[in-house]
């Protein structure tokens, strides 16, 4: 592990408490420990009560996990959060010019700012788009920007996703959650609302409709019941009050998409979709999947129906693009990147290999199609055979990887089995774009439970805190 | 709403209600067992009610003698029984959790609750005590549920196909307790009078919380004509036939589409006859032929809801 003391949120380095954690120390300090641990136990059994737990594949079904919830709140102070959530704007608004410009006229890769060949023989470029419409040119209209803080405290953007987001209705939930069990927290503190975030998303659905659609029927469309992500479709079509589908509720005639319904079909405008692109038509994609429409890229081609996120926009966040985003950002908007990339070495070049090969003991590689923190080395973390069996693999595919210094993720104190100990974590804020780009001040916070542990993905035992944005 | 939808609202209520009324024949015949008599009589309880309810062969096939003990295990916790109380309340649950967007977070919560304590009620072994407050409970949890339902959920359709799933089933199942209750009691219940008797048509109306009912209804002794009447004729007993099916032609008539004109005649001739009927001319059928004639009607009902509603063809 770096040497390097991590960044305390809560912590300055002389061991006094920041400001903006004073009024939460000072009361976590006044209260029983009794009180604390009585009302963690309490947020277990409300969570299971309700629900909010992902699905575990291969278990009986009607079992389910819950996702760690930490009492320890994740705090961002008011000017921190609008540099970063200005940051956020600039850089989803450049990715969607980025990948309009790829679905069109690609001018980005005539003036050689990208090499061509990195975006068009990307498994994630998908030709059916080239030359489609969409409206307001929008593509990401949900992205999940993964933030870090670093050295000394300075934000960097780990990862875009640009796919099917998620994790947002944790956020959500989380808040709820401590409203719940410490409301006088919240008469103490200035907290900004994320509440308003589900009448946002379909505000924001319904702007991108298709054009001359006045009063647009939006659904979301899920995989199904045994998704792991599956609470969070439920909760969302809820929120919004719209329809929550799935593949064989629909069906597509002359171009038009239906839903089925009590009363007969109904047309569909808007689809908020969370499965995949390779599921969402057999006929385009792959033939083998019953998740999605027969024909829908077809409606979709016709201007017939909208399809939020928009097919193709993996070649925007997959990770061998990561690199080019800052160099997006100058090329589409003329301006200066507010946040920083993590330097990424791309291991495709010949310099950037011999480097990374030369510190594999230091660096994190990362498969560029990888997620969900599987496929990765964490060089520090990792043995001498470990670091030796990656290294042949680099080498049979160097143009799958890329590599990061290992960044001394910042922590927050969060409640373990021993107390009360700092646990790296890190932050997903979630922007929406149509006719304008907007974000609720928060995000999901996720944290590595374990000791040490850099990995906060909930599949691999990390778990989440509410995220405080204050008002002043 | 979406036919699928509509169809989980639908079955979610009939698996709660099936759980509820499978936990109410089985308390009867608990009971039934705690009185003073042979053995014999006690395993016919179990006998017809395993017939009736269509599982004798299943039974048998893994459990072989027919004891109280090995009775309910198969009716309450076997999960690889899809008729036990377990796998009534794990379906309910299922079927919420499908459409739990559509759901007020109470109805979800009351559900999923019921769920999670059957769960931990299912792994451990339980006395002869205990099964008869674990009957209880079953009961307290739908009552409950329903209780949310009518206090919480809009007056859409998707209330409509809710009640429509609660009142086919329990229609169903009145008709099977009253079939299994009447072919074992009727050849001595003619006799009228008898301790005996008076606790064994006590227990069956207790079953349908029925007891109090007749007394009121009544005012007189337990005779078994009139624990017929009144649970398939009266429109005021909350789970006789004719109460029920009410119900039914009413949500029917509520979402009412293109094709469903047909259903909703049957249902409402079926309901008709039971507005109009007599208890004198269902003896003369024989009340055990009347309740197989019902019980079919009542199938085929479901079926064409099934049909009209919750699986719509593409076109």
């Amino acid at each position: 592990m770096p040497a390097v003391k991590p960044y305390d949120e809560m912590h300055a380095e002389d061991g006094s408490v920041r400001e903006h954690y004073r009024t939460f120390s000072s009361w976590l300090d006044r209260t029983p420990k009794d009180r604390v641990a009585q009302k963690r136990t309490e947020a277990d059994s409300l969570f299971h009560r309700v629900g909010i737990t992902f699905a575990v594949y291969g278990e009986e079904a009607g079992t389910e996990r819950l996702i760690p919830f930490d009492i320890v709140p994740r705090i961002i102070p008011a000017q921190e959060w609008q540099h970063l959530a200005a940051g956020l704007r600039q850089r989803v608004r450049a990715l969607n010019a980025f990948i309009a410009d790829i679905y069109h006229d690609q001018n980005i890769l005539a003036a050689g700012r990208i090499p061509a060949e990195q975006v068009l023989c990307n498994g994630q470029y998908r030709p059916e788009m080239q030359g489609v419409d969409v409206p307001g040119s929008i593509y990401a209209h949900i992205a999940g920007i993964d933030v870090v803080r670093a050295g000394r405290g300075e934000f960097y953007v780990l990862e875009d996703n640009l796919r099917v987001p998620s994790g947002v209705s944790y956020m959500l939930e989380d808040r709820r959650m401590m409203m719940r069990l410490f409301p006088e927290l919240f008469a103490q503190h200035s907290i900004a609302p994320v509440e308003h975030y589900p009448d946002l998303l379909l505000e924001n659905l319904r702007s991108v409709a298709p054009h001359g659609v006045n009063d647009p029927t939006v659904v979301l469309l899920t995989p199904g019941a045994y998704n792991s992500a599956y609470f969070e479709h439920a909760f969302l079509a809820q929120q919004m009050g719209i329809e929550l589908v799935e593949g064989q509720d629909l069906y597509v005639e002359d171009e038009f998409l239906y839903m089925r319904t009590t009363r007969g079909p109904q047309r569909v405008d808007v689809i908020y979709r969370r499965i995949d692109d390779d599921f969402l038509d057999p006929l385009a994609f792959r033939p083998d999947t019953m998740l999605g429409v027969p024909g829908l890229l077809s409606a979709y081609r016709a201007g017939r129906v909208t399809i939020a996120n928009a097919i193709g926009t993996g070649v925007a966040d997959d990770k061998s693009i990561y690199p080019y985003v800052p160099e997006m950002i100058r090329f589409y908007l003329g301006e200066e990147p507010l946040l920083s990339n993590v330097p990424t070495y791309v291991l495709r070049r010949k310099e950037d290999l011999d480097y990374t090969l030369a510190h594999l003991n230091e660096l994190v590689v990362k498969e560029v199609h990888g997620a969900g923190g599987y496929g990765m080395l964490i060089g520090p973390a990792a043995t001498t055979a470990q670091i030796e069996e990656f290294r042949q693999r680099i080498l049979r595919n160097p143009e799958k990887y890329i590599a990061q210094p290992t960044l001394s993720l910042s922590a927050c104190p969060t409640f373990v089995d021993q107390g009360i100990a700092p646990r790296h974590l890190d932050l997903r804020p979630f922007v929406l774009s149509g006719s304008e780009v907007t974000l609720v001040p928060g995000g999901l916070t996720r944290v590595a439970l374990r000791e040490g542990s850099l990995v906060v993905n909930s599949s691999q035992g990390g778990g989440t805190k509410d995220t405080w944005v204050l008002e002043k | 709403m979406l036919s699928r939808t509509a169809d989980h609202l639908y079955w979610m209520a009939r698996y709660t209600e099936r759980a509820e009324n499978l936990a109410r024949m089985l308390e009867v015949n608990y009971r039934m067992s705690l009185l003073p008599q042979g053995s014999e009589i006690v395993e016919q309880g179990w006998i017809a009610t395993l017939t009736i309810i269509g599982l004798m062969d299943a039974f048998k096939q893994r459990y072989g003698a027919v004891t109280p003990a090995n009775a309910i295990a198969f009716l309450v916790f076997d999960r690889d029984n899809p008729m036990s109380i377990y796998s009534c309340v794990r379906a309910a649950r299922e079927n919420a959790r499908a459409v739990r967007g559509t759901l007020t977070s109470e109805i979800w919560e009351s559900i999923n609750a019921t769920w999670l304590e059957m769960r931990v009620a299912g792994m451990r072994p339980s006395s002869e005590a205990e099964v008869g407050n674990f009957f209880e409970w079953v009961k307290y949890r739908s009552h409950l549920t329903r209780g949310v339902v009518q206090g919480t959920m809009l007056r859409d359709e998707a209330w409509h196909f809710t009640w429509l799933g609660t009142y086919l089933e329990r229609s169903d199942s009145t008709a099977r307790i009253l079939d299994v209750k009447y072919h074992l009691l009727l050849p001595r219940g003619e006799k009228a009078g008898g301790a005996a008797d008076y606790y064994q048509w006590g227990a069956l109306l207790n079953s349908v919380s029925a007891f109090e009912i007749y007394r009121r209804v009544y005012r007189d002794l337990i005779t078994p004509r009139r624990v017929a009447e009144l649970l398939v004729l009266r429109a005021d007993m909350p789970r006789s036939l004719h109460r029920c099916v009410s119900q039914v032609y009413t949500h029917l008539t509520a979402v009412r589409n293109s094709q469903s004109a047909e259903t909703e005649r049957r249902a409402g001739e079926l309901h008709a006859s039971l507005l109009f009927g007599r208890i004198e001319h269902i003896f003369e059928l024989g009340l055990h032929e009347y309740l197989v004639q019902f019980m079919g009607r009542t199938r085929d009902l479901g079926e064409r809801v099934s049909r009209d509603f919750l699986v719509s063809s593409a076109d």
